[in-house]
């Protein structure tokens, strides 16, 4: 972000400015000339959506937050009245609460396009790895905010999972007892996760600053996986790639403008329509959608972890389900570190395109069972879900690195390009 | 300054020392910004509740709040009772008898906390009407536990018996929960 061989602004009042801060010179840099490969696809999109829908998180937040009142006993109608006085406030409660499913959808696109086209690959570990953080804080955030309207899917789905945390051996109840500032899920809980839910996108925001900032250092990856190698591979990121990610935005925001308008409640629960009672469980928890694969692996683990032909426990079910819940998130993190087969894109890896295509399927399945009772047949097949999604990580990873044969590569993305336009004509 | 630098070690003395201060120091700054979570001494003062058992007759059960959190107050007929005493400790997951979870001479009264021990639903059992699982007692819907008359987990994830809370008979009618 240095100055660097700054070239003289015409425009005086922007010289002036960028002679002493150069903002201008940098964002000319950075979103002008930026040279990216020209060989994008409309999955290169989601980054920019998710920005946007960041943003939108935001602003809409901070205006319900002028309204909300984070007390047990008035936190329920004032979300009411949000909906029904404050002028327009159905709409920023919508689009907040349409918005967060948005975001998800968008940051579990880029994330599976990440994934299928090797992003994570060595240069770009750390990026990788600042995304993970970015989906973890979003899952926080997500979930203290699900809280706030305390209906009884809020005060149930924040009883639930807090007390994940007392599976923890020795201190789990305490950290508990910690985390609510009482004995149960009640007004000291509501107010903290408040404050929370206020700071974590800010923490997000500066995440995401070192997450675009890692991306700018090292290039983005392509359909090819391949990397750039002149100025035949790129193009000026504007107007090219300006104009294809407005383009696929808009698209993407018409479907969240249908969602908002036409079915605001589609995504939600109508349980949290009840005001949250302390004596009454509903019959079948449900956390929001994009949290139910996690919520599968949590239930999948039904039994007692020990020393075989013994009594010895060593991990009980609950502590299991925990364990494989967070270690489904934590695995992510090393995801760059366990794929060493030196071919980034699915395109050329005959081996990792299928299994990947499977683990995707395996967690939209694992997300269905999660909406289930647990029971009957859902726990074999979110068993089943379970062990694919280790494996995929643990097993077939590590053979692939060993086993998968590397194909032959494009020598340039340009002549991959052109060959492909050969084709075409 | 190089290794064999007789002023060495006690500069690595003042870098010990001066990190050992500095960890003191930031560690008494957090700590109260944690604890600070911890239950105030309002929601503390609010930990223990008195209640009448007369008007309880046998078979039925009451709910009562103590520290936000529902606690079940059952009185339990002689078929209850002795269900709970015959059974087998051998087969239960937790261990305990019925003895060791009521007071003596006051076996037909079991109070617990209400919360199911896996991740903290309320189970239901309280109400006539209501499903009260396999073993006579109560049935978490969330997950499927299964606990008997006199709590104890005997089928399904949950990991411990509902817990029995610390309590007193003040008199034989009247409790103090807390």
């Amino acid at each position: 972000m240095g100055s660097g061989n700054r070239q003289k602004l015409d425009n005086p009042v922007m010289e002036w400015v960028d002679s002493r801060l150069p903002v201008f010179t940098m964002m000319q840099k950075e979103y002008g000339v930026f040279p990216t490969p020209k060989n994008f696809n409309y999955f290169w999109n989601f980054g920019a959506i998710a920005m946007v829908m960041l943003i939108t998180m935001i602003v809409t937040g901070i205006a319900l937050a002028m309204h909300y009142t984070a007390h047990a006993d008035y936190a329920f109608d004032s979300v009411e009245r949000i909906m029904r006085d404050v002028n327009g406030g159905w709409l920023l409660r919508y689009l907040h609460a349409n918005g967060a499913s948005f975001f998800f959808i968008a940051v579990y696109i880029h994330i599976f396009r990440g994934m299928y086209y090797g992003s994570y690959k060595q240069p770009r570990e750390l990026l990788w790895m600042l995304g993970v953080l970015i989906f973890l804080l979003m899952m926080a955030t997500a979930f203290m905010g699900y809280v706030l309207p305390w209906g009884q899917m809020s005060f149930w789905g924040a009883t639930v999972i807090t007390n994940l945390f007392s599976a923890i051996p020795m201190v789990g109840d305490s950290i508990v007892t910690l985390l609510w500032g009482g004995f149960s899920v009640d007004n000291p809980t509501l107010n903290r996760f408040y404050a929370l839910h206020y700071l974590l996108p800010f923490v997000i925001v500066g995440v995401v600053f070192l997450h675009v900032w890692a991306l700018h250092v090292t290039g983005s990856n392509n359909p090819l996986g391949i990397e750039p190698k002149g100025p035949q591979d790129t193009l000026p990121f504007h107007p090219y790639y300006t104009m294809k990610d407005t383009f696929g935005l808009l698209a993407f925001l018409i479907v969240y403008a249908a969602f908002t308008f036409f079915m605001p409640n589609a995504l939600g629960h109508p349980d949290n329509y009840i005001p949250a009672d302390p004596l009454v469980t509903p019959a079948h928890i449900v956390p929001e959608w994009y949290f139910l694969p996690f919520y599968a692996i949590l239930r999948a683990v039904t039994f007692d972890i020990g020393i075989p032909f013994t009594d010895i426990v060593l991990i009980p079910a609950k502590l299991g389900g925990v364990l494989a819940m967070f270690g489904s998130i934590a695995i992510l993190f090393v995801f760059p570190f366990l794929d060493k087969h030196p071919v980034r894109s699915s395109r050329f890896r005959p081996w990792y395109r299928p299994a990947l295509l499977l683990f995707v399927v395996t967690v939209l399945v694992l997300g269905v069972c999660g909406g289930k009772p647990a029971e009957g047949f859902w726990v074999p097949l979110s068993q089943l879900g379970t062990v694919y999604y280790f494996a995929f990580f643990l097993v077939l990873i590590p053979f692939f690195n060993k086993k998968e044969p590397v194909l032959e590569l494009p020598p340039s993305i340009n002549d991959a390009v052109l060959k492909k336009n050969e084709k075409a004509a | 300054m190089s290794d064999d630098d007789p002023n060495k070690p006690r500069r690595d003395f003042l870098y010990l020392t001066a990190a050992a201060f500095g960890a003191v120091g930031a560690g008494s700054v957090a700590w109260p910004l944690i604890n600070q979570m911890n239950p105030a001494a309002d929601t503390l003062a609010l930990s223990t509740t008195e209640v009448n058992l007369a008007p309880i007759q046998e078979g039925q059960a009451i709910t009562v709040m103590w520290r936000g959190k529902p606690v079940f107050i059952r009185h339990r007929t002689v078929k209850e009772i002795e269900e709970a005493k015959a059974v087998d400790l051998g087969e239960l997951r937790d261990p305990e008898t019925d003895g060791a979870r009521t007071k003596e001479g006051q076996e037909k009264w079991l109070v617990m906390v209400g919360i199911c021990t896996h991740l903290g639903c309320v189970p239901l059992g309280q109400k006539d009407a209501d499903v009260k699982g396999e073993y006579d007692g109560w049935f978490c819907p969330c997950h499927g536990s299964h606990y008997d008359s006199s709590g104890r987990i005997r089928k399904g994830p949950a990991p411990t018996n509902l817990a029995v809370p610390e309590y007193e008979f003040l008199n034989d009618t009247t409790i103090k929960i807390g």
